[in-house]
């Protein structure tokens, strides 16, 4: 029998498997088998309600896609009372991805999740390149990035984990300062800023002008940043940008990772995910390893 | 909605600009509504991952047959036109709110371009339920109109008005929209395709108290509204909404869009 089960800081996931967030609804349970996840992770959530970025919000790009949906959101209240009850019959844990304008913000909502008995783990996404101008994030300071760890810390004992911007030009730098702040682990990474310009009409493709780029185009620049990541931390990595099937997990579980995050594929097959998990199996039986934690970090560099 | 395989039994041009596409869905076990739409994989090219929201041309749920009528616009599209008699393709659906039908009264559909696909559908629906069915068809060139024939032979009446003969003004299709108000017993008015003609339906349908619907267009990632890329505002009583065109819509009663 393959153990496909990790650990992320305190919390045992069944497998590798989950959402990256802001790609994963409950519009997908009558196409996909939730209960076949290894966590479920909601569309980041914010303090108060959030209307989101100018339209078009999304075009599409060689191999990938670019967003500047800009986290339109009900508030935690909604989500509290509508989106964490939608969950609750299902065995996955649900990791609460968590948005805030400003350290104080994010300490807020991680004091108000960390009496959700419905929440296992906290996400703190310090890396969304569509809130501020020019994609300005609070993890691209490793200051920042340590201070706000450090604060979100004091307030709950559920294991965080920050899911860091790969518009940096050191991500270890900002790893470390995640680990040195108390991050339990480390989602690798939000999507990269990236612009696309419609030749016919001279506009960009995207109303916000600018945005996130995510899909198969990143993959390699994911796996380098992973790699990069682990050899300066201990924390366990969660891969995520570009997976669209088994053995691009595998490859990130070999870069170092010890989870992965899928997004981008969930929009061309909403059940991406569960064909990823069967995949990640079939790999693991048709090399006899029985334990997927063996492969953590193995790329062979000798 | 489900996710489900479709065997393509043609694809053809049916002018410079546009393409019908014929698929057998026999997997679909569910009804389809006009106004509703499919999210559709263009194909395996690596280079276009993203599903295409196709609106539905005509669904014949006798023979699972259904069809679309499509823009060749970009790369996606583009892809689709290379696609044979055989092929299988992804397809998820149906999606989205439909057209709904008045209870009597004849029905005034005004469509600009590929909006007419969908609203091909309703003026279908309408006809088989032995509704009145006035159409007015507004494109660029006499070339651009569609499915004027096919309409015709539904038992629609068709007014095709275009901009090279100087007839698709807003002000001479509200002339003729006021003078089949008033002499054909209109009840509901449709439109799909242009925002000029969806403000005037808007003012048409206030004016003389009509139904009125919209059908809307936006870029979409996910299709089932997990995603919230189509977002639209629409106005609800005195309030401003913010709503996703993929499952609130992309239908919407023509006195809750918000038009510049």
């Amino acid at each position: 029998m393959t153990d496909l089960s990790v650990r992320i800081g305190s919390l045992t996931l069944k497998n590798p498997v989950m959402p990256a967030s802001g790609t994963f609804g409950p519009e997908l349970a009558p196409l996909l088998d939730i209960n076949q996840l290894g966590a479920i992770v909601p569309k980041s959530i914010t303090l108060s309600a959030r209307g989101g970025n100018q339209t078009p919000r999304v075009c599409e790009t060689d191999g990938g896609m670019l967003n500047s949906i800009g986290i339109q959101s009900k508030g935690i209240e909604h989500y509290i009372t509508h989106i964490l009850p939608f969950y609750q019959d299902y065995e996955p844990p649900l990791i609460a991805s968590i948005s805030g304008e400003s350290i104080e913000e994010f300490e807020l909502l991680a004091m108000r999740l960390d009496k959700q008995p419905g929440v296992t783990a906290l996400e703190l996404n310090i890396s969304c390149p569509n809130l501020r101008d020019n994609g300005q994030a609070f993890g691209m300071s490793a200051e920042t990035t340590d201070e706000l760890l450090r604060t979100v810390r004091k307030v709950t004992g559920k294991p965080l984990i920050a899911k860091l911007t790969p518009n940096v030009t050191r991500i270890q730098d900002i790893a470390e300062a995640a680990e040195r702040g108390g991050a339990d682990a480390l989602t690798v990474a939000n999507t990269f800023l990236a612009m696309a310009i419609d030749t016919e009409t001279r506009k960009p493709r995207i109303g916000n002008i600018m945005g996130g780029l995510s899909g198969a185009a990143v993959k390699p620049l994911i796996v380098r940043l992973i790699y990069q990541a682990h050899q300066a931390t201990d924390l366990p990595i969660i891969g995520s940008g570009g997976i669209m099937n088994g053995q691009d997990a595998i490859e990130m579980i070999l870069a170092g990772a010890t989870a992965v995050q899928i997004g981008t594929a969930t929009f061309v097959q909403p059940n991406a995910m569960n064909i990823i998990t069967d995949e990640i199996t079939d790999y693991l039986e048709r090399h006899h390893i029985d334990k997927i934690t063996d492969l953590i970090g193995q790329v062979d560099v000798s | 909605m489900k996710l489900f395989d479709a065997r393509l039994i043609d694809n053809h041009p049916v002018s410079r600009r546009y393409w019908q596409m014929t698929l057998d869905v026999s997997a679909l076990d569910r009804p389809v509504q006009p106004g509703q739409f499919f999210q559709i994989r263009c194909s395996d090219n690596w280079k276009n991952p993203l599903r295409r929201p196709l609106s539905v041309y005509n669904y014949d749920h006798e023979s699972r047959c259904l069809e679309f009528l499509y823009l060749v616009k970009g790369n996606g599209t583009q892809q689709m036109t290379l696609m044979r008699k055989g092929d299988t393709l992804s397809l998820l659906g149906p999606l989205g709110h439909g057209f709904t039908l008045p209870d009597q009264g004849a029905l005034l559909l005004i469509a600009r371009g590929v909006g007419v696909a969908t609203l091909h559908a309703l003026a279908r629906q309408a006809r088989s339920e032995n509704m009145e069915v006035h159409v007015i068809m507004s494109a660029r060139t006499p070339g651009d109109l569609l499915t004027v024939d096919t309409l015709s032979r539904l038992g629609a009446t068709v007014y095709s008005v275009t901009d090279q003969e100087g007839t698709s003004s807003v002000e001479s299709v509200r002339a003729l929209s006021e003078k089949l108000i008033c002499e054909e017993g209109i009840s509901a008015v449709y439109t799909c395709g242009s925002s000029r003609l969806s403000k005037l339906v808007q003012e048409l349908a206030e004016t003389y108290h009509l139904k009125g619907e919209l059908a809307t267009e936006a870029h979409m990632a996910c299709g089932i509204g997990d995603c919230y890329a189509c977002a639209c505002t629409i106005r609800k009583g005195n309030q401003l909404k913010t709503v996703r065109v993929c499952t609130e819509g992309p239908v919407f009663p023509i006195s809750q869009a918000v038009l510049q």
